[in-house]
């Protein structure tokens, strides 16, 4: 009895996690117009979702900003993190402690004040203002993952590499680069999925002329939920498990 | 600057703010040789090695590789490689091409690449290693990789800072007598730092002595430890005995020295000699105390002293004494020659007095 009790209580935990996400991926096939009743199999509400022009377009939208928004805040939060390991210089403490600030403060504070700016300095909301407003959330997560690798750096690998006949360049690609590529891809990763689906900064900051995906979704969940919603729901899923199988075996194969 | 050697150094300086960690150091070290440079932590050793390497630029002075001036040569471009104190392997690279990256640098093709890299494992003793990853290693074995890294480059120099530092202690005595016999197989020039006077003395055919940025005496060890030139030297290299007193007078080359208590002791002059009347120190090795009794010779100089206690240790077993408020500590022999000393017991010491050593009181 005690030996199964937590099983049965492990089992009860998962069950409430999952079966949402079985529920929805289950009636993303359901040939019915109701989201609660039976139907049979069909792939219709895949059919309708690619065959919605606007929704399409807010997908590629927001996988092409999400994409742009990791990238970038990789390579911004990189070299910070470079600095900051690196070199002493006023104000690095000031800087650190920024960081963590952006990283805590409400999302619906730096929403408001990012909007701010934008029309102060005159950007126009679209594209570029929800990049600029996701690099700035995403960057501090990318500059912690990456000091926290750095720390338990040997300072004295590059200046081997070097003393066995590296230029700099080659240094930084072959012995920098592969130690904290890790870091690098899990903060590319967070990055990714934050941007992907955040709501709150992106009502703020975006506008007509660029729509993204769940602000798209949250329109039309308002109106009432249309099995289409499923089906989306069903890809993204799909397609958030092959990207984490593919940075684990990059992670396993970079280790080897 | 002899044609045979390997490197050169004339009045090397880098200073730190007011602070000169290298002062004025000059050094030749011949083709082959096992160069070490001695010192307590803190003394520029490292500082010192940088600017051989090239990660740092000497102030004044000049650095010559086999008559070449290095001093505007970046590291990467120096005939010169270095094992590094924590031997700086790189950690996502197998064995084989931790080896290689240099092969790899100086665009070696890849077949070419492969014997070498084979080749050099077989020498270290790791033979059929190159897929092993450097963390899968014992401490020795990272050890050899890291030696292999470097000779498989067939550098003019290999620069070694305190390299056995972090190993156990077995094991570092094991490495010691390994390094010396592969530096002798490979022929490379090696230039070695450690704090460790038995590494030093052990392995290297010169070794330098420094402190305080400067080097205080460059010899072989023997000579080291015979002929101390400094004070300094007198106290680090080997355990010494020091008795604090007053020139009182010089007669070939032999200096009569009064301690405080009033008694006469006698040392050979050392080259730091101070003036007649000054205080002096004179320094006596623990193995050339003789405890006394009958067979003392004429020309032997003494001490009174009280047994404080005996220290047993094997072969390393020790009296330790007090002369007036000045401890001394004498070898006890263990093949029953000593005589069985109580505490508190008065004992004579004697001294041959060419062994002994009297320098002005050193700044150390």
């Amino acid at each position: 009895m005690t030996r199964w009790l937590p099983r049965v209580y492990l089992g009860l935990v998962y069950l409430l996690l999952y079966v949402p996400i079985g529920v929805l991926v289950v009636f993303s096939f359901n040939d019915s117009r109701s989201g609660y009743t039976w139907g049979g199999l069909s792939l219709r509400w895949y059919q309708s979702l690619f065959n919605n022009n606007a929704m399409v377009e807010a997908m590629w939208n927001s996988l092409w900003l999400a994409l742009s928004a990791a990238t970038v805040s990789t390579i911004i939060g990189a070299l910070t993190a470079l600095a900051l390991h690196r070199y002493r210089f006023r104000g690095k403490k000031v800087l650190n402690g920024m960081l963590f600030v952006v990283m805590m403060s409400p999302e619906i504070v730096l929403a408001i004040s990012l909007l701010a700016l934008f029309l102060l300095v005159g950007i126009q909301l679209g594209y570029v203002s929800l990049l600029l407003a996701h690099v700035t959330f995403c960057l501090p997560f990318v500059v912690i993952t990456v000091m926290a690798r750095l720390s338990g750096f040997d300072e004295s690998l590059p200046e081997a590499a070097r003393d066995l006949g590296a230029s700099d360049f080659t240094m930084t690609r072959t012995v920098l680069i592969p130690v904290i590529m890790p870091a690098l891809l899990a903060g590319w990763l967070l990055g990714f999925t934050l941007s992907l689906d955040d709501v709150v900064v992106s009502t703020f900051v975006s506008g007509p002329s660029y729509e993204i995906l769940p602000l798209r979704i949250y329109s039309m969940v308002r109106v009432g939920l249309k099995p289409e919603v499923n089906a989306l729901g069903t890809l993204l899923l799909v397609f958030s498990l092959v990207m984490l199988m593919l940075s684990q075996w990059i992670l396993t194969r970079s280790k080897r | 600057m002899g044609i045979e050697s390997d490197l050169f150094c004339s009045g090397l300086v880098r200073r730190f703010g007011n602070n000169a960690a290298v002062d004025h150091v000059s050094l030749d070290v011949p083709a082959g040789t096992f160069f070490s440079i001695l010192g307590p932590s803190g003394c520029g050793k490292t500082t010192l090695l940088r600017l051989l390497a090239g990660f740092d630029r000497p102030d004044e002075g000049d650095i010559h590789i086999r008559g070449a001036r290095m001093n505007d040569v970046p590291p990467n471009r120096r005939p010169v490689n270095m094992v590094f104190q924590h031997l700086a392997l790189f950690p996502t690279m197998s064995v084989g091409d931790n080896i290689g990256y240099g092969l790899k640098r100086q665009k070696v093709p890849a077949s070419d690449r492969r014997t070498r890299i084979a080749r050099v494992l077989e020498q270290v003793g790791l033979p059929g290693m190159e897929n092993r990853n450097p963390g899968e290693l014992s401490g020795g074995q990272r050890q050899r990789v890291a030696l292999a890294r470097c000779l498989v480059l067939e550098p003019t120099l290999l620069l070694l800072d305190e390299p056995l530092g972090a190993l156990d202690l077995k094991l570092r005595e094991q490495m010691k007598i390994e390094l010396k016999h592969l530096q002798k197989a490979f022929g490379t020039t090696f230039v070695y730092i450690t704090h460790d006077q038995s590494e030093a003395m052990v392995m290297s055919d010169q070794v330098a002595v420094m402190n305080d940025g400067r080097f205080e005496q460059v010899a072989p060890p023997e000579e080291l430890y015979r002929e101390p030139a400094t004070p300094f030297v007198a106290g680090f290299v080997g355990d010494n005995n020091r008795l604090a007193g007053k020139l009182e007078s010089v007669r070939d080359g032999l200096a009569d020295l009064r301690l405080d208590d009033g008694s006469l002791i006698r040392g050979r002059l050392g080259q730091a000699a101070p003036n007649i009347g000054e205080r002096a120190d004179l320094y006596i090795r623990p193995e050339s105390l003789v405890l006394g009794g009958d067979a003392l010779k004429p020309e032997y100089s003494s001490l009174r002293a009280s047994v404080t206690t005996t220290l047993f240790d094997g072969a390393n077993s020790r009296l330790e004494a007090d002369s007036a408020g000045q401890t001394l500590y004498a070898r006890l022999p263990q093949d029953g020659s000593a005589p069985r000393l109580r505490e508190g017991a008065s004992v004579q010491l004697a001294w041959d007095p060419m062994l002994a050593r009297v320098f002005a009181p050193g700044v150390a």
